[in-house]
């Protein structure tokens, strides 16, 4: 078992025929993922890779083929219009990989959301893996191995880094989840530790964080009550300057809250184990494990 | 990005948030005919530079204070020809100051009561937060450490935006009059359209004042806007002042490179915000100081990978550069390209430590290996971090 896709997940890809989308499109299709539709308007009736059906709509793609998850590589200005297309036509789990959404709409997006049953993972994220059966986003699979650690990060290439830490480790992973690095997301450290701790393959896991907001201290807090795995947990951005965003639209310190040592204190008070350096993550684990 | 308080009262003037009539100069002449348009021997003239502390900040002329209150257009002229093409130093800009290229020319206005008043968007709940006070023109940090009884928040629901109820409510946890209500209720509401209008991140009034004369004015107003929004603002972008930023950010900006500059001299050139940051902190860790915080991205082309590596190469400060890669999107035989036409074009005055991992890493390790560039390479992040504080020291 693993948390939110596996070999079962058939997958729509909105934005199928741009540039970011077909490649990674195709190159989750060569990982092995069921991509069965692709949508872009205006673009209906075409075929992608001699293979996939794509659609003007998602209303039409769901009615169609039934796919369950998307992953939406549509450009900023248009993006929140496509999570909310998604949402409507009652897909279940909505990826967006799109950095460089307004604020203001993800904050509509996600008022909007609340009535509905829909997952929203990103935007600004990398995506999600369960290795050896299903990527949906833009990691590169061959670095992960399937297995029972679970990994959820702000960061795509933290995250590269932690899972590459433990495969060479010789340490696989159950799911991989990338909630993405925006200031308002649709998944929260939190909600994904609590599908960590309830999934039975999961036996320990990483959560990366970084500086700006208050999510990480939300989810120290829950674990040290309710979680009886083993935790170990990185934040990035110690040395960022106050006031500055540090790439991530959500990675600010502001006012004096947000910052790494706040969050880094209360992980430890929480009881998980604070990889000390970005290359101590995977060892920070093990020795959370080993106690 | 940040806007000139000219600029910020241009833009309240545009969504009719109430403030004080003026204008802004560049020329002591045009200083003095603004000031004697406003008719009044209440003036005041303000140094406009992206930087706090103005009025205790002193002038590398020896003239006083970026902040003056004036009886006539005459001191108003005069005291424009001691600031403008001048040097100013406050606490936030550091020695080398602020050159002064405009003034803000204002009525100044006699102060009954001083509130704060700012519109933000709050992570934690995903809304916009009005954050108010009956403690206006001090450090609201302040005020929320010692006395949090005095600040007001109220959450707006992001799908029926600011109601006029809630107008009505804060101008009475304000303590604001009977007779300014209405007046408050219609500054709030234009506040808050400002806000959403210009896809802002913050905009912070302090202060918000009711005058001697019974007139409620946004008095100071600063705003920050969402970079991810500006596309769609051009009339905001226009604001932009490239005089006021570090020329460093700023020729990245140019190649859409995210780039920030920092005191340090070891520089990094990093793929991902989060190990980016990570990089920074494992130099740190190390013993090193970073000069800058660089994420190419994963879309970064060859040609944006030179000049991200010349923009490095040009700090003056910086004794050693690592770049660190773990390729996803980003392929390690792209940057390999990028350092080898970079090194190229540019010659290399320092030690380079590189280290790549991921996607395509034969193909770049084995062009840096050809390439003949004289370069140390690391296994892994710990051991690049620990080679370049070794090579910057």
């Amino acid at each position: 078992m693993s948390i939110l896709v596996d070999k079962n997940t058939r997958l729509l890809v909105q934005g199928i025929t741009g540039k970011s989308g077909a490649t990674h499109a195709k190159s989750c299709m060569e990982y092995g993922t069921n991509v069965v539709a692709g949508v872009t308007p205006t673009r209906g009736g075409e075929v992608f890779e001699n293979k996939v059906p794509v659609f003007d709509t998602v209303m039409e793609a769901r009615r169609e083929t039934g796919c369950n998850a998307t992953m939406i590589f549509v450009p900023p200005a248009g993006a929140a219009d496509s999570i909310l297309e998604a949402v409507d036509a009652g897909i279940e789990l909505v990826i967006c990989i799109t950095e460089g959404i307004p604020v203001i709409d993800m904050m509509r997006v996600k008022a909007a959301m609340a009535k509905s049953s829909s997952r929203l993972i990103g935007p600004n994220c990398p995506g999600i893996i369960t290795p050896g059966e299903c990527k949906i986003g833009i990691m590169p699979g061959y670095i992960h191995k399937p297995g029972k650690v679970g990994v959820v990060s702000r960061s795509g290439t933290l995250t590269y880094e932690a899972v590459w830490q433990l495969s060479s480790r010789g340490h696989g992973q159950s799911t991989c989840v990338g909630i993405g690095g925006d200031p308002i997301n649709g998944t929260s450290h939190l909600d994904v530790v609590k599908m960590f701790n309830d999934d039975p393959d999961t036996e320990a896991f990483i959560m990366i964080g970084e500086i700006g907001g208050t999510a990480e201290e939300e989810a120290a807090e829950w674990i040290a009550k309710n979680c009886k795995k083993p935790v170990a947990a990185f934040i990035a951005g110690a040395t960022a300057p106050p006031g500055r965003r540090m790439g991530h639209a959500g990675a600010i310190v502001s006012g004096g809250k947000g910052t790494a040592q706040g969050k880094i204190e209360a992980i430890q008070a929480a009881g998980i184990e604070i990889a000390v350096t970005p290359a101590d993550m995977a060892d920070a684990l093990l020795r959370r494990m080993a106690r | 990005m940040n806007i000139h308080e000219y600029q910020a009262k241009e833009l309240l003037d545009k969504f009719g948030v109430a403030n004080s009539p003026g204008g802004v100069a560049s020329t002591p002449e045009e200083a003095e005919k603004i000031a004697a348009s406003l008719g009044t021997d209440q003036l005041v003239i303000k140094a406009q530079v992206h930087a706090g502390g103005r009025g205790k900040g002193t002038f590398k002329n020896g003239f006083k204070s970026g902040v003056h209150l004036c009886k006539t257009p005459a001191q108003i002229r005069e005291v424009a020809a001691n600031m403008l093409g001048q040097t100013l130093v406050t606490h936030q800009t550091g020695e080398e100051g602020r050159v002064v290229r405009k003034v803000l020319v204002a009525e100044a206005v006699e102060i009954e009561r001083e509130l704060y008043f700012a519109v933000l968007i709050d992570r934690a709940t995903s809304a916009p937060v009005i954050v108010a006070s009956t403690e206006g023109g001090v450090d609201i940090e302040g005020v929320a450490e010692h006395t949090p009884e005095k600040i007001f928040n109220l959450h707006v629901d992001p799908l029926l935006g600011f109601q006029p109820y809630q107008a009505r409510k804060l101008s009475k946890l304000l303590g604001i009059p009977t007779a300014q209500m209405k007046s408050a209720c219609v500054l709030f509401a234009n506040l808050y359209k400002t806000f959403i209008a210009s896809d802002c991140s913050m905009v912070e009034v302090n202060p918000l004042v009711i005058t001697k004369g019974g007139d409620v004015r946004a008095l100071d107003a600063k705003f920050n806007f969402d970079d991810n929004a500006l596309f769609r603002h051009p009339d905001i972008q226009a604001y932009r002042d490239v005089e006021e930023e570090d020329p460093r950010e700023v020729e990245a900006s140019k190649h859409n490179l995210s780039y920030i500059g920092l005191d340090g001299n070891i520089a990094c050139l990093v793929n991902g915000a989060g190990l980016a940051m990570a990089t920074m902190d494992i130099i740190k860790h190390h013993g090193g100081e970073p000069s800058n915080f660089l994420d190419v991205g994963g879309g970064a082309t060859e040609q944006q990978v030179t000049e991200a590596f010349k923009i490095l190469v040009s700090d003056k400060r910086v004794k050693a550069i690592l770049v660190n890669i773990f390729g996803g999107i980003m392929k390690c035989d792209i940057i390999a390209q990028g350092i080898i036409n970079a090194v190229k074009a540019v010659n290399l005055p320092v030690p380079l430590v590189v280290r790549l991992e991921g996607t395509n890493v034969e193909a770049g390790r084995k062009l840096l290996a050809e390439s003949g560039l004289k370069l140390t390479t690391a296994t892994d992040i710990a051991d690049a971090a620990q080679k370049v504080v070794a090579a910057a020291a």
